[in-house]
Parts: C-alpha cells; structure tokens; sequence
C-alpha cells in the first residue's frame, strides 16, 4: 500500500492495473445477476444487475430516488447482503473474507462527512489505519499528508471536534477518511449533496484533481445529473429495480441518450450540459489577422482587407494579446497599446466558459491564449456549434 | 481572467472558513448549577451545627442527634445509595443495551413497562415485602433500592442509544468497525450524555427512599426521623429531614459533576 501521495502511487498487489504506466491503484468491480429482494415487497429493490466498473475510473450511479442505486452501492461492501448474484473486486468474490476485512479495504465516504462527533478530526481519520493496525508514526504521517491533500492545514485543524468545522471542511474530513487506508476501491453515497453548491461545485473539483493523482476506483451515487456529467468517466443511468437504462460516458449519454427515459431524466438543455464537458483545446481556432503594438497601422490595414477581416488581434512584443480592435479604431501611424481590458480565454476553459466570454464581446467570439499567455486563435460561435453537432454526431454512432 | 476551470482551489479557500472555534461547554444554568448547590449545602450545614450547639435538647434527641452517631448515620446512607446505584448502573446499562439490539429489541416495551411498575410501586411496600422474602438487612434494603432506581437508567440507555444518528452507526460499519466496536466506541459514547442523566435521576431517586431502609434495619438517616416520628419529637423530625435534604441536594450535585466529567468532548 502505499502512503505517499506526492507520488503516483506504485500499484499495489491488489490493483486491477491495466499498465497504462501503472499509475491505476483502483481495482476492477465486477457485478453479475445481483438481486436483492427485500421479504415482503413485491418487486425486487435490485433486479439482476450485471455491470463492469473499470479500474481507475469513476462510475457515477444516477436515477430518481428509490431506483435502487444505493442498495447497489452498499452491496458492494455488503452493508447489504445481495439476495443472489457474485460481485467481484479485483476478481476475487466479496463473500471471501470477513465483512469487516473486506470494508477496511473500501473506502466509505458519506454525505455530510458523517464523522464521528465525539472524536477529533485526526482521530475520525485514523479510524481505519488503526484497525489496520498500523504504528502511530505511520498513522500520524498519513493523517498530516490526507489532510493536505483535501486542503486543510494539518497543524490547525488535527485536533478539532467535527462540530468546529463548517460543513464542507466536515466533508473533506469524511473524504479523508474514506481514503485513509488507501483503499483501491471508494464507495461515496451523495457525497455532496449537504453542502451548498458553491462549496459543493470546489469540492468536486478537488475530487477530480485528487483523481487525477490517486486513480483509484470510485462509484459514487448522486441524484444529481449535473454532478454525475461533471465527475464520471461513465454515468449509470438506473431505472427503478436497478435496470440499468444506458452506461456509457457522459458524451454518449448527452449525446444520444438511449431510451427516453434516459433523455426526459437528463432533462432539456443537454447540449448546454455538454459545453461544460468540452474543452476549448477541442475546437478549432480560427486565426484572424494579428498585429503587433508599434507596427504602422496602414500596413496592418492593407494585411487584414486582403484577408477579409474587419477586426484584428494586437499582440504585444512577447506575443501576449492585448487588444482585438475593428479596423476602423486603428488610428493614428502606428499601433498603439490599446486601453480598453481584453478578456482571454485559457485553451484548458470549458466551452461554457468560453460562451460566457464569447457573449459579452463585441466580435461574437473570444482571445485564446495557451501557456503564459501566448496567442493561440480566437474561438467563435460557428465553431462552438459545430463541434457540439459533431459531438452529437459520434455519439450517435 | 476568466480561466475559472483551472483557478486553484486554495485562491478560494477562505470563502469556506471555520466558524470559530466555539468552547462553549458550560452554559450559564450549568455553571448556576454546579456552584449554587455546594453553596447552599454548606450554608445549611452551618445553620444546623449552630442550631444542634445551642438548642437544648431531651435524652433521646440528644441520643440520636450525637456526632457520632449522626456521622455514622450519614455514612451508611452514603453507602447505601452508592452501592444501590453502582448496582443499578451494572444492571440497567447493559440490559438497556442489550434491548436494543437484535431480535431482543422486541421485548424492550415489557421491559421497561415491567421497570416502570418498580418505580411505580410505593417504595415502602418494596421495601417491607423484599425483607419478608429475603430478610432484614443492607442487602435487602440495596436490592429494593436497585429494583426502585432501575428505571431511569435502564430507560434512558435505550433512549441514548436509539437515537443516535444510524447513518453514524452505518458509517462505522461502512469503515470496517465490527458491531462491538461500533457500540464501544461510537453508539456508548455517544449516549453517555443521556445515559448519565438517567444515573443522575436514579441517584436522586435513591437517595430520598434509602431514608425507608431503617424499616428493616437497612440502616441510614431514616433513623432519626424513625426516632422523631414514632416518639413524636419534632426537634429530632426536623433535624433528620434536613440532614436528608443537604444529602440529597450534594448527592444531585455530585451527580451533575459526573455527567459532566462523562461527558465526550466535542459534543
């Protein structure tokens, strides 16, 4: 196991590593006929649900509530007991070992944190190491180091009681601790869903970035379409008793839902739901004339009529936008620094992003820059478009 | 810029700041609680030393009144209480526990229906009936006593524990923690609270009816009032009730501090 996590994490003995750079320390779920059928109800609160969770991604279980997407969570870590069906983690059945065992080697995050009140914040953390049983040192080490990786000051907050803290540092403790043995597999249980959306929105971000570096393994259920789009290398979609309506990536599930019930839950707006999918780097930039600050302005002017723009993009000397004028404000002999703020686009913004700036400029389009700023191209609407209708295209497919 | 995307979460960081760090453990009743009693209990204390100096009184009160014997009379109404209600703690604590757990849980109504009908029984009549069966005696007076104080801890275990938050219970078992585990360490703690103010009732329970206990030789303050009653000398009833009240009142203190000495912090 490994605790270092300024490190890719080495895959441990138990991770499905497919050598993509053995940078996966999830492991593969696999889910076969699971039933559960609860005595006395008529209809099974999961019926049948066979389902592949790859190793290192983050599967989303989304549906109305009472679809059974939590009940097929907790089977996962037997909180509830399936009434028939295998589930596998990292190809060995769950019914193997102990409940208890199998649970320290899952990590279980909860809404609202769920920590311990009466327990410090260290100690809510330490919970699972030291079942684990491992020496203090290494417990301490690993609280100081869970702790920055969820952006919290381990000096100031160590030895606070839950009830001093405010909801979204409750939840980032309870990631902490789902993650503290450094389980391949996490199971979250609308993780988010108590705290309020601005802290809810950085929260996930955090997530995805901690993601980034851990690939562990994460079903996650919410009943949050939005949070599942955003977070989810694939959206399960369940229908009540756990049918699954479609699994696929959140592209394919905006872009060609697979039932109408899939489309109605997404709701309307789904091509608006995929500009915060894509990124500006996906579309294609278009290169209007530039200038450079100091050049004469009637060389300029000459330059872009041949090229059939009516605006161009100053740059300054180092290749920095500055300024993106209509040709007839080019006054004057030489082009000068202009006054007025131009807003840029980072070529890493969501095209959600891009639209907004896209929105408030004159030109109906936005100032790309890459790396320190440098000019890439300039977006515009009929770009932004069409790539959503290609995407739309492929999901199709 | 308008690269929200990538803005680094720490630049925002503040928006989510703690609220301060509240150490507000004691409230103002809590705090009048806990001083004024003591206060009191030594202030009457005083009264009655300067009365029990100065008062003239007959052979039998002065019999009965005797440092001594006073001292001793305390002392064995101390003890019984105390046994009586370390009794009750290891009795209702863990039936409280046990009933709620499992397939038990079911005969928890009766349980505390047939607790309420101990509390519920006129103290002397459980008292006189146990010592028909079992005999004069301590032993028999602390049996009755435990029978008497059962109900508020035995009750309030059960309340304790039944409302903690389950979803705490379940994140405990999600984590890995086996269901003793989760009891000790999450699902007691967490009822403590409760569960000592049910100690506390039960202490003050036991205290006013440990006065019966010299009906059968049991021993304690009962005896002077006893005295008082039976030889109609209102000196000695008035000493005996008050002596028994600054017990009471110190007792109920001493309980206070134990529920707030048992208490988890961060609660």
């Amino acid at each position: 196991m490994t605790t270092d996590l300024s490190k890719a994490p080495e895959p441990t003995d138990s991770s499905g590593s497919t050598g993509s750079g053995g940078s996966i320390s999830g492991a593969e779920i696999l889910l076969e006929d699971v039933v559960k059928q609860y005595p006395g109800q008529k209809s099974p609160a999961v019926g049948s649900l066979s389902l592949t969770i790859p190793a290192g991604e983050i599967v989303m279980f989304v549906g109305p509530s009472g679809c059974g997407k939590t009940t097929s969570l907790k089977m996962i870590n037997r909180l509830i007991e399936p009434t028939s069906g295998t589930i596998k983690i990292d190809g060995e059945d769950i019914r193997g070992k102990s409940e208890t065992e199998l649970r320290r080697k899952i990590g279980y995050v909860i809404q609202g944190g769920s920590l311990f009140p009466h327990m410090t914040v260290e100690k809510n953390i330490a919970l699972v190491p030291k079942l684990l049983g491992w020496d203090k040192k290494r417990i301490d080490e690993r609280v100081d180091e869970l702790l920055d990786l969820v952006s919290l000051d381990p000096g100031r907050y160590r030895k606070r009681y839950p009830r001093e803290l405010s909801g979204g540092q409750q939840q980032r403790v309870g990631v902490a601790r789902g993650l503290a043995a450094d389980p391949p597999v996490i199971l979250m249980d609308e993780p988010f869903g108590a705290v309020d959306p601005i802290t809810r929105q950085r929260l996930q971000d955090e997530l995805l970035s901690i993601q980034r570096e851990l690939r562990k393994t994460i079903v996650c259920v919410t009943h949050d379409i939005d949070e599942a789009i955003k977070l989810g290398d694939r959206i399960l979609i369940l229908q009540e008793g756990a049918q699954i309506a479609q699994y696929d990536t959140p592209e394919v599930v905006l872009g060609a839902p697979a039932t109408e019930f899939v489309a109605d839950f997404i709701g309307s707006g789904s091509s608006l739901k995929q500009l915060s999918l894509a990124r500006v780097s996906e579309v294609e930039l278009r290169k209007p004339t530039t200038a450079t600050v100091g050049e004469r302005v009637a060389d300029v002017k000459q330059r872009a009529e041949a090229a059939g723009d009516r605006s161009v993009v100053v740059l300054d000397e180092r290749g920095r936008p500055v300024g993106w004028p209509w040709l007839r404000q080019l006054k004057g002999d030489t082009v000068l620094e202009p006054t007025e703020d131009l807003v840029n686009i980072d070529l890493r913004s969501t095209l959600n992003d891009a639209l907004d700036t896209m929105l408030s400029s004159s030109h109906g389009g936005a100032v790309v820059t890459g790396d320190r700023d440098q000019y890439l191209g300039v977006v515009v609407f009929d770009a932004v478009t069409e790539h959503i209708r290609s995407l739309e295209e492929e999901a199709r497919d | 810029m308008t690269d929200l995307a990538t803005a680094p979460a720490s630049t925002v960081e503040q928006v989510d700041a703690p609220p301060g760090r509240k150490r507000r453990r004691l409230d103002r009743e809590t705090t009048l609680m806990l001083v004024v009693p003591p206060i009191l209990v030594v202030l009457a204390f005083i009264g009655y030393v300067v009365w029990r100096q100065n008062a003239t009184l007959t052979g039998a009160e002065l019999e009965q009144l005797k440092w001594s014997q006073v001292w001793s009379l305390i002392g064995q109404h101390a003890r019984l209480t105390f046994v009586s209600s370390v009794l009750v703690v290891l009795v209702a604590v863990p039936l409280g526990i046990a009933l709620t757990r499992g397939p038990i849980r079911k005969f928890s109504p009766f349980v505390v229906a047939f607790a309420n009908a101990g509390q519920g029984a006129p103290s002397v009549g459980l008292i006189v009936l146990l010592a028909i069966w079992l005999g004069y005696g301590f032993w028999t007076a602390v049996i009755s006593l435990t029978v008497y104080g059962l109900l508020p801890v035995l009750r309030n275990t059960i309340t304790g524990l039944d409302g903690i938050d389950p979803t705490l219970v379940e994140a405990g078992r999600g984590l890995g923690m086996s269901s003793t585990a989760v009891l000790l360490r999450v699902e007691l703690p967490l009822a403590v609270p409760v569960i000592m103010a049910g100690v506390r009732t039960a202490l003050v329970l036991v205290v006013g009816t440990a006065t019966l206990a010299t009906f059968i030789n049991g021993g304690g303050l009962g005896a002077i009032l006893q005295t008082g009653i039976s030889l109609f000398l209102p000196k000695l009833m008035v000493a005996g009730a008050v002596l028994v009240a600054l017990l009471a009142l110190l007792i109920e203190w001493l309980g206070r501090v134990l529920e707030l000495v048992a208490r988890p912090k961060g609660l």
